[in-house]
């Protein structure tokens, strides 16, 4: 970076921690990230939201350079796209995949002793503790093999291995998927409090989630993205979400508690989805 | 009663041999999803190279013959770490390339070592108390086979304790399960394949000593026609498990030991027919994972 | 007329002129016994000569054997090391049934190639249960008992390590001797235009299409509905008994059978020519085959000849191999020139028609199209 750039003017917060520019991408010889462009700012959580199968996964998977990919992705000013996954990482770049992907057959302590890294952005002392702390279980379990826990344990093992690292911004996708409504509210307890100390690109289904820590959205369909804003924009707007996530969201508070008459809709996936945001908000 | 013992020791004997070779293809496969055709190489070269070394020495003295056991051992693990930086490593993640380069490899290194050392197997002039046997329980066994089973349970006990306890093990253990998560961790796998690649070779070059110590000769096939049993042993013990390959190498070389002496000579084949039996019921092996 | 008329008409006339291309490039080679030609350093003497012949016609063969392996690996992405399997089923077969039997020709033909698919149907299925590396181990390890059978002799019928010779009571008195070696280089010329043509079929018929779908995606063809299993078991089996059929013409060709023909290097051979001509090209296959049959030739001749024997030894002992030759080759291949030959050619063609100006090149439809469009 030159030290005339106009970000050394301004606080390192002011602009974009990831910039990612026309991005497309392939998996077997087939494009599912159609020119993709968005912002992650430095402080705060940004939600990548669309519908099943529109290419969120692969968006995350093309910025970690783990699939085939074209056009820019920039973090904190430098290019990385040409870079080897492991090079981004270690540039400070936690990443929580879909589906947890633990290491089965390793302890909990493995898998974690395998996400220490050293250098600038590497493990540190404090964020040692600040998993200690938020994740007590995980002590206690350090020698299960993680491929026996259950699916919320082994999501904190996945947030934990990220956590662990001082990075630059964490990727985490879809990190309630398929868990019990308690667990994802102790999920979303410890991203907000991850999200205290590093930004977040997140990719989550559940709106109650996303109402509580996201501030801003970028919407991709087709693996195009059709809508970027402040979160609040999006969530207030049913038609939006409607259309953009095919939702049928007039039920769905933004805050506080559920409308009655939510029953009408019959009991769909939606609605669990929606019972168990409420049940976290209540264990607050 | 005699026989049946002789022939269980010189089975696992046998097995021992199988193991050393098995073991890195197994170890190769299951993190890079290679498979690895030019090992029969390694364990040729080793052999040769190991023999030279103790020939220097002294061959059929103790120090000759741990020296070539060393020297056998390092030369596999260099020409294997050579292999897979110069021709693996160029063509990372294309499986089925990596698998060709590696035929191309086994089939030039064999006709290399064929213009150099002949294509007719040479004798050897082994260690006095390896050429000599051991009673055990009434049966007069070669020694051999005890210094090869000795080697194997070392390889096996060191293997098992390098992936469980050093860090580099723990990145093999965990790139076998799921390779793209451990990059994802920040971690350059690629390190760990050469490591695999030097450690499966230094095993194969072991072996080879080792093959020409029982075989009492040197032949630049000894390789190939150790490698297609190894084959065998690796899809029966589970493609990708070290603890199948060890399980499947001794029940495979003392089967074929049992059917060579009581079934007129038909140990090859009974070999492939528990393969074909073994595919029927457990496709993925006896220790592997169920897709 | 416009631009992309002037294409359609030519993609029509290349339709067509592919067949008659085709049919005189067979006519041709056809006439090769008739005529006196020669290639200096490639052929060994005039085409009307026994020994042109011989290596022509066992370039034809191994052509034909080739295709039956770019069937497996080409069309369905099948990695077989035990391709010669078949291929020694038909050369053992037919010489143990003229051997045993006082069944002539075509019988004894018509009966070792109902063993060889009877073979190829209980290895394949037993071998398909399984994909990707295993099944090209499994496949090694079923040629491997194959080639133990024939060294080994257990049943006292293969001639054990020195082969069997062709016993020439049952077999067309046309067919024998070095004069009649014209005649033989007829059966291997057809045998290659019949396997050309299965291979051609099978990769136009509805059953090729869903192999080559499977090989890209097997879970999406069993998502759709297709049934990847008994698919790849079918291409497996006619590859299979191309290979045994072009076995049976080996035979004649060579009068004898030797063990090596079911040995795990010679299909090492076959993988190394397929890719050599380029990976799912048919012709690539064809030339693949045809190349590496000279170059073999060519280079066992020069390994013996007196300029290497005066080399120094660093020199003279891997240019008097020529397995290490074709190895390195292949290697090289493989590292650098992706595609193989086919590869290579395409993408020369393609510079020179994108030197070439717009509107030339009559009579070549698909690039012309694709400017029309661009
Ligand atoms: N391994 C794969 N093979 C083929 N297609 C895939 C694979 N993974 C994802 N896709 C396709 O890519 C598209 C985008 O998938 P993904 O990024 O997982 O979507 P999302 O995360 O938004 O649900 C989908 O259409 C899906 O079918
Ligand atoms: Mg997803």
């Amino acid at each position: 970076m030159s030290e005339h750039s106009p970000r050394l003017d301004r606080p390192q917060e002011a602009g974009p921690v990831l910039s990612v520019r026309g991005l497309s991408a392939r998996i077997a010889g087939q494009q599912v990230v159609h020119d993709v462009s968005f912002d992650v700012a430095a402080t705060g959580v940004t939600a990548l939201l669309g519908r099943n199968g529109v290419g969120k996964t692969s968006t995350l998977k093309a910025v970690m350079g783990l699939i085939e990919r074209s056009g820019e992705v920039v973090l904190d000013g430098a290019r990385v796209d040409a870079e080897r996954t492991e090079r981004i990482v270690c540039r400070g770049v936690g990443y929580v995949p879909e589906d947890r992907e633990v290491f089965a057959g390793l302890t909990v302590a493995e898998n974690l002793r395998l996400a220490e890294r050293v250098g600038d952005h590497g493990t540190s002392p404090a964020r040692k503790r600040l998993v200690a702390d938020l994740f007590p279980d995980l002590t206690q379990r350090a020698q299960q093999r993680a491929g026996t826990l259950s699916g919320g344990q082994q999501q904190m093992v996945s947030l934990a291995r990220a956590l662990l690292n001082e990075n630059r911004i964490l990727l985490v996708d879809e990190p309630t998927k398929g868990l019990a409504p308690r667990i994802v509210s102790e999920v979303a307890d410890a991203l907000a409090a991850a999200a205290r100390t590093v930004p977040i690109l997140l990719v989550e289904q559940n709106l109650q989630v996303i109402d509580r820590l996201a501030d801003r959205v970028v919407v991709i369909d087709a693996g195009r993205v059709v809508h970027t804003g402040p979160a609040r924009e999006l969530l207030d707007d049913q038609a939006m979400i409607q259309r953009f996530l095919g939702v049928h969201a007039e039920n769905e508070p933004a805050h506080g508690e559920p409308v009655p008459g939510a029953a009408a809709h019959g009991k769909g996936a939606h609605d669990q989805v929606r019972e168990a945001a409420t049940i976290a908000e209540g264990g607050e | 009663m005699s026989t049946l013992i002789l022939l269980l020791v010189t089975g696992v004997g046998l097995g021992g041999l199988y193991f050393l070779v098995a073991s890195g293809l197994s170890l190769i496969y299951g993190l890079m999803g290679v498979l690895n055709f030019a090992h029969g190489s390694f364990l040729t070269l080793g052999a040769f190279a190991g023999l030279a070394a103790a020939g220097a020495v002294g061959a059929g003295t103790w120090g000759g013959l741990l020296l070539g056991l060393l020297v056998g051992a390092l030369t596999g693990a260099a020409a294997a770490a050579l292999t897979e930086l110069g021709l693996i490593r160029p063509l990372y993640n294309r499986h089925i390339e990596q698998v060709l380069v590696t035929v191309g490899l086994s089939l030039a290194t064999v006709a290399l070592f064929e213009g150099i050392w002949g294509p007719n197997p040479r004798n050897i002039t082994g260690n006095a108390w390896l050429s000599d046997t051991t009673e055990l329980l009434g049966a007069r066994i070669p020694n051999t086979a005890f210094l090869n089973i000795l080697a194997a349970a070392l390889v096996l006990g060191g293997i098992v304790a390098f992936l469980r306890y050093t860090r580099y093990g723990l990145i093999i253990r965990a790139g076998v399960e799921n390779r793209s998560m451990v990059t994802a961790l920040g971690i350059d796998v690629r390190k760990a394949f050469t490591l695999v690649f030097a450690v499966g070779g230094a095993a194969a070059g072991l072996g080879g000593v080792l093959a020409a110590q029982s075989l009492n000769y040197v032949s630049p096939h000894m390789g190939a026609s150790l490698l297609i049993f190894a084959f065998i042993v690796t899809v029966i013990g589970g493609m990708g498990s070290l603890t199948g390959a060890a399980v499947a190498s001794v029940v495979v070389a003392v089967l074929q030991q049992l059917a060579n002496s009581y079934l007129n000579n038909s140990g090859d084949l009974i070999v492939v027919l528990l393969l074909a039996l073994v595919l029927l019921v457990r496709p993925s092996g006896l220790m592997g994972r169920t897709a | 007329m416009n631009a992309a008329d002037g294409a359609r008409t030519g993609a029509r006339t290349r339709r067509a002129a592919i067949p008659a291309g085709g049919l005189a490039l067979v006519l041709l080679l056809g006439c090769l016994p008739l005529l006196a030609l020669t290639v200096p350093g490639v052929l060994p003497g005039y085409t009307y000569e026994p020994g042109t012949l011989q290596l022509l016609a066992l370039c034809w063969l191994t052509a034909s054997l080739a295709l039956s392996y770019h069937l497996l690996f080409g069309l369905a992405g099948l990695m077989s090391f035990g391709h010669a399997l078949y291929f020694a089923a038909g050369i053992y077969g037919l010489a143990i049934v003229l051997d045993r039997t006082d069944v002539p020709l075509l019988p004894a033909a018509a009966l070792v190639l109902v063993g060889g698919i009877v073979l190829a149907l209980c290895v394949g299925a037993i071998s398909l249960r399984v994909t990707g590396i295993s099944f090209a181990m499994v496949t090694l390890a079923f040629a491997q008992a194959g080639n133990v059978l024939a060294r080994r002799d257990q049943f006292g019928v293969t001639g054990g390590e020195e082969g069997l010779a062709l016993d020439t009571d049952g077999v067309p008195a046309g067919l024998i001797g070095v004069l009649n070696t014209r005649n033989l280089y007829w059966v291997a010329l057809a045998v290659l235009v019949v396997t050309y043509l299965v291979v051609l079929w099978v990769e136009r018929s509805r059953a090729g299409h869903t192999a080559a779908a499977v090989r890209e995606n097997e879970v999406r063809v069993r998502i759709i509905g297709g049934r990847p299993y008994a698919v790849k078991l079918v291409v497996f089996v006619l590859a299979a008994t191309l290979a045994t059929l072009t076995g049976m013409a080996y035979l004649l060709l060579q009068s004898g059978a030797s063990p090596a023909t079911s040995s795990a290097e010679f299909t090492l051979a076959l993988l190394v020519m397929v890719v050599l001509g380029g990976v799912g090209s048919r012709w690539g296959a064809v030339v693949g085959a045809v190349v590496y049959t000279l170059l073999d030739q060519r280079l066992t001749a020069l390994a013996s000849s007196e300029a290497v024997a005066g080399l120094p030894a660093v020199l003279r002992v891997p240019l008097s191999e020529p397995m290490f030759l074709l190895g390195t080759c292949f290697i090289l291949v493989v590292l650098f020139l992706p595609g193989g030959l086919a590869g290579a050619a395409q993408r020369l063609a393609a510079r020179r028609r994108g030197a070439a100006p717009p509107g030339g090149a009559p009579g070549v439809a698909e690039p012309v199209e694709e400017r029309v469009t661009a």
